[in-house]
């Protein structure tokens, strides 16, 4: 099972080496036109995804993470206005019509969703909906040699029975199952790149641990990069090598796996990390929560979108929204006008372990107010 | 057989304790008739015990029963058979009309801070309906409500607005408030924080833990994830298919699990920790849940046990015909319902 | 960013007093334009309707001092028929009939139905069984021959409360099978439970959480009923098995200027219709209105 034949007809492909890049995403902007004004969803992302490499995405729900992903594979609605650029191997992504995109979509870039119930057809057999993925951009394929490779397919990720399983629909498989068969048919034509968004939030911790490492296998096999995008700090840290974290539409840090955990230059980073409990740590350590909620992506107001719920804000915050500036040569960047005072902290040096702070809210309150007020000069 | 079995552990004086709470519902066959045609034993004798100022966690996967059994020890859905003690009564022997004061000091968190909010009240209204339904509202209720939108942290001047107005923390601490609206003893916590975001869940998580410090409230708290469990809890329980595999207090269960479905459970949950992350042993369990309508003979657990592969024939036909006891005679620290339970460190 | 935030906590104070939900509601209810608008008209047509015959001189019945097919005046503002009627006086009777009509179809029918179908959606199982198939029978009786054979069967002459029951029985059951279903779906809800888990009676639950959280489908169900009845009503009247002479209603109008539409009587028949016309639409805005002011979340309470 571990040496399953790769589709011949596409010699060439997924066999480049580990290192070069896959897909570049630069200045990637996304709004959603509402009765209100526009919703800046995504405001400015950019990453460069090696081959091999996997790339994890945290921020909580409206940071615009899975945004992102959908705006690369052109699943965005008619009224979402996007720029930037998004290349896959040089090829520009964003703007291609229905035709192109469904011919790049499945082969080259595919995705995995939360729900895997939604993103199977409840009509048809999971053999089928596999065959198909494979037909549709090989046609030249025979039906035996397709059902051969489901098969294949399924065993690698680890559906035991594959040769029964095949016949089966989805309804008949548990979502853990599922889940593999929505993993089985996204490298099915071997893609350059794999998106996952939250492919495990649906599933108990036990299905969880099956998925991930049918993920990683299935990964591996092809040799494509991997955006794994979630909420789950403990899923990136196993599963990733680096990790772009996202607040308010914007990237706020990125950097490998190791600088971002242990050190963090970014508050909410900081926050994030010491807001989360441990399995691994005792219970007298108090957790650090990040008082308030992400600001309204309407009307955001100028500044640092973070700063109503920072500690460590100053008067510059207000002002100045800070880019992602290097912290060393490696390549970790944070966005914060005071990374370097983040050197060294741990989370309950800056955030405090009460378990509210009005004061907060408040705050993020009067900057939405703020933003709210600044677009309706605009207006004026 | 009996003598590996040992008295259960006892809290000094539970204030609220389950005995042999079985759960079946009916499976029905369709039209008027509406024969029974099978039952889902989603719950197969479970012993609890919670003590005064206690967090007792009930852990395991979905479909396990965690939900059911916390619904059972509130006497919300009465038990197939069983007692829940509360107060030297059993609670499932009463009627609905004695059963309404006691209401007063059981009370429960939900998962979903949006579903379990009507959408039609305001928060004051929402958090005054126990006192309304209790007829305390008059003697100073808008005084208590008022106090209790401060003590769970909201802001005051936000009492007329609508749940969908507000964040899930939010929500999640108006259910709070509303649980705390009778004063009662006892929380039945129904994973009150999983559906939150990280940076959020921290403060409903404090919160709960001010409040038990506070108020003096024992917690029963419905959990499928150990990391939360480890911090919040004083004693564990892990549940598997409707039955208690594993339970001990929340240190020993850490320093060493004995059951494998607890094992397995525990090295499941990713650690936000890369380089523990790279060289910790993972155990990951083959096949999915069978059905709790058909549940599997001896040990529940047997169809999906990493051991039981490792073990011979004769010993497998232990598992399969012999239902293993919770009993604390292994080497490790806690009660493990395993005929071969062997502790295994695994944080 | 202090002093923007300033007048934002100001008003924030003063709403800050606790409201009850039916404050909350008129205060949402009268936000809406057309409902408003619609509410004065629909005021209107009422006191037309019930107060007018006491200032009008005329009533609706034959007088030999008024000549027949008299053309809108002073004297006669909505003309004559042939009879001698003054058709203002009819109108203001015609137009009382049929809100009578109406109105105690909507709320009669309303009543059953919402109490119906939320019992047998909140308790299931045979309750839900029996009721429903009851509920069947009633749907495969073909309404207008059972109607017209029961008006048929009343001795003395039709009047409109005779008409208002016969039509309130058999229009309950297109709302109780839209409440059921609500119910059904409803019931499941985790809010339900806490408020059992609070203590709440059955009796609790189905007033202050099932019956406001169908609301909206009541209250498009009721507009709906209001139609319903007025064009029943019509029709039946039309049919000669409705309200019957000396009595009148919008129907009956209708009917017996049915032959003038189209000559220099136009009036006759265009008032009783464009009242009917006026009539439902007011009602249906004035429910569209309250639906809206009922439900929290479909109306911008802030920003």
């Amino acid at each position: 099972m571990a040496n399953i034949s790769v589709s011949t007809s596409d010699k060439g492909r997924a066999t480049g080496t580990k290192g070069d890049t896959v897909l570049a995403v630069k200045d990637l902007a996304v709004g959603f036109p509402t009765d209100d004004g526009l919703v800046n969803a995504v405001r400015g992302v950019s990453y460069e995804l090696r081959r091999g490499q996997s790339l994890g995405i945290v921020g909580e729900s409206g940071s615009g993470k899975s945004v992102t992903s959908m705006a690369i594979m052109g699943l965005l609605p008619k009224t979402a206005q996007i720029t930037g650029s998004a290349k896959l191997e040089g090829e520009e992504l964003l703007g291609l019509g229905d035709a192109e995109l469904s011919r790049i979509r499945g082969k080259k870039i595919s995705m995995i969703f939360q729900d895997p119930l939604t993103s199977l057809n409840p009509v048809y057999t999971v053999g089928y909906q596999l065959a198909e993925a494979i037909r549709t951009h090989y046609s030249d394929i025979s039906k035996s040699e397709a059902r051969a490779r489901c098969i294949d397919l399924l065993d690698s990720v680890g559906i035991p029975n594959p040769q029964q399983r095949v016949d089966a629909y989805p309804h008949e498989l548990s979502g853990g199952m599922r889940q593999r068969v929505v993993i089985a048919i996204a490298m099915a034509n071997n893609p350059d790149v794999i998106i996952a968004d939250e492919p495990t939030t649906a599933l108990d911790v036990t299905v969880q641990a099956q998925v991930l490492e049918a993920l990683e296998k299935a990964r591996e096999e092809v040799n494509a990069a991997l955006i794994l995008i979630t909420h789950d700090l403990g899923v990136i840290a196993g599963h990733t090598d680096e990790v772009l974290v996202m607040y308010a539409g914007r990237p706020v840090e990125h950097g490998s796996v190791d600088e971002i955990f242990y050190q963090p230059r970014m508050p909410y980073t900081l926050g994030l990390i010491g807001s989360l409990p441990r399995m691994d740590e005792s219970r007298d350590q108090r957790l650090t929560p990040i008082h308030g909620t992400p600001p309204s992506m309407l009307n955001l107001a100028p500044g640092c979108p973070f700063r109503a719920r920072c500690p460590m804000h100053q008067d510059i915050c207000a002002e100045v929204e800070p880019d992602l500036l290097p912290i060393n040569g490696s390549g970790h960047v944070a966005a914060c006008h005071f990374s370097d005072q983040l050197e060294g902290k741990a989370p309950d040096d800056v955030f405090a372990p009460v378990a509210t702070d009005l004061s907060v809210e408040a705050e993020v309150e009067a900057m939405d107010a703020e933003g709210a007020a600044a677009a309706d000069e605009e207006d004026k | 057989m009996n003598a590996m079995l040992d008295t259960p552990q006892t809290a000094a004086n539970p204030v609220i304790a389950g005995k042999d709470l079985v759960k079946e519902f009916p499976v029905r066959s369709k039209g008027i008739l509406r024969r029974k045609v099978g039952a889902v034993h989603a719950v197969s004798g479970v012993n609890l015990e919670i003590g005064a100022n206690e967090t007792l966690a009930l852990v395991g996967e979905s479909g396990c029963g965690k939900s059911t059994t916390a619904r059972l020890m509130m006497n919300l859905i009465e038990p197939t058979s069983g007692q829940v003690l509360y107060e030297g009564k059993d609670l499932t022997k009463l009627s609905r009309a004695q059963m309404r004061p006691m209401r007063r000091d059981i009370q429960l968190v939900f998962q979903d801070p949006m579903a379990s909010l009507d959408p039609r009240m305001t928060v004051f209204e929402i958090i005054a309906e126990p006192l309304r339904v209790h007829g305390l509202f008059k003697n100073g209720g808008r005084d208590r409500v008022n106090s209790l939108i401060e003590i769970v942290g909201l802001n005051p001047e936000h009492r007329n607005r609508y749940p969908h107005e507000f964040s899930g923390g939010q929500r999640q601490r108006i259910g709070i408030a509303r649980a705390l609206a009778l004063q009662p003893r006892v929380l039945m916590l129904d994973e009150p924080v999983s559906a939150l975001d990280v940076s959020i869940q921290a403060g409903v998580i404090n919160l709960l833990e001010d409040l038990q410090d506070e108020l003096g409230l024992s917690y029963l708290f419905v959990s499928h994830d150990l990391s939360v469990v480890r911090h919040i809890a004083d004693k564990v329980a892990v549940m598997y298919l409707g039955k208690i595999v594993e339970e001990g207090t929340t240190d020993q269960l850490f320093a060493g699990p004995a059951h494998p479905y607890t094992q397995a459970l525990m090295s499941a949950i990713p650690l936000p920790d890369p380089r523990k992350e790279r060289t910790r042993e993972r155990i990951v369990l083959q096949g999915d849940v069978p059905s709790p309508s058909n549940p599997p003979s001896g040990c529940r657990f047997r169809t999906r046990c990493p051991l039981f592969k490792t073990l011979s024939e004769d010993q497998q036909a232990k598992c399969i015909d012999v239902e293993p006891l919770l009993r604390s005679d292994h080497d490790g620290l806690t009660r493990a319902a395993c005929h071969y339970a062997k502790k295994k460190q695994l944080v | 960013m202090s002093n923007t935030a300033a007048p934002r906590l100001d008003a924030e104070a003063i709403t800050s007093k606790e409201r009850g939900q039916w404050e909350l509601v008129f205060r949402r209810f009268f936000r809406h334009r057309a409902a408003v608008v619609s509410l004065v008209i629909f005021v209107v047509v009422v006191l037309f309707a019930y107060v007018g015959p006491f200032l009008w001189k005329w009533d609706y019945k034959i007088h030999s001092e008024i000549p027949s097919w008299a053309a809108p005046s002073l004297a006669h503002p909505f003309g004559t028929d042939k009879a001698g009627r003054d058709m203002l006086g009819a109108m203001m009777q015609a137009t009382k009939q049929s809100l009578n009509v109406a109105l105690v179809v909507a709320i009669g029918s309303t009543v059953i139905g919402a109490l119906y179908g939320a019992v047998a959606g909140f308790y299931r199982g045979w309750v839900d069984s029996v009721l429903m198939r009851f509920l069947d029978i009633m749907f495969v009786i073909p309404f207008l021959v059972i109607t017209g054979a029961l008006a048929g069967a009343i001795d003395t002459s039709v009047r409109w409360y005779h008409m208002a029951i016969i039509l309130a029985v058999f229009g309950w059951t297109s709302i109780a099978r839209a409440v059921r279903a609500e119910v059904l779906s409803l019931r499941e809800k985790e809010f339900i439970e806490a408020a059992r888990s609070a203590g709440g009676s059955d009796w609790h639950i189905i007033t202050k959480h099932l019956i406001p959280n169908t609301m909206s489908v009541i209250i498009v169900s009721a507009t709906l009923q209001i139609a319903f009845a007025i064009l029943s009503e019509t029709t039946l009247s039309f049919l000669g098995l409705g309200i019957q002479s000396p009595d009148t209603s919008l129907g009956l109008l209708i009917d017996a200027a049915g032959a003038s539409a189209f000559n220099e009587h136009w009036y006759l028949f265009y008032i009783p219709g464009v009242m009917i016309i006026l009539i439902a639409l007011t009602i249906n805005f004035i429910g569209d209105g309250m639906r809206d002011a009922m439900d929290p979340r479909q109306t911008m309470v802030r920003r």
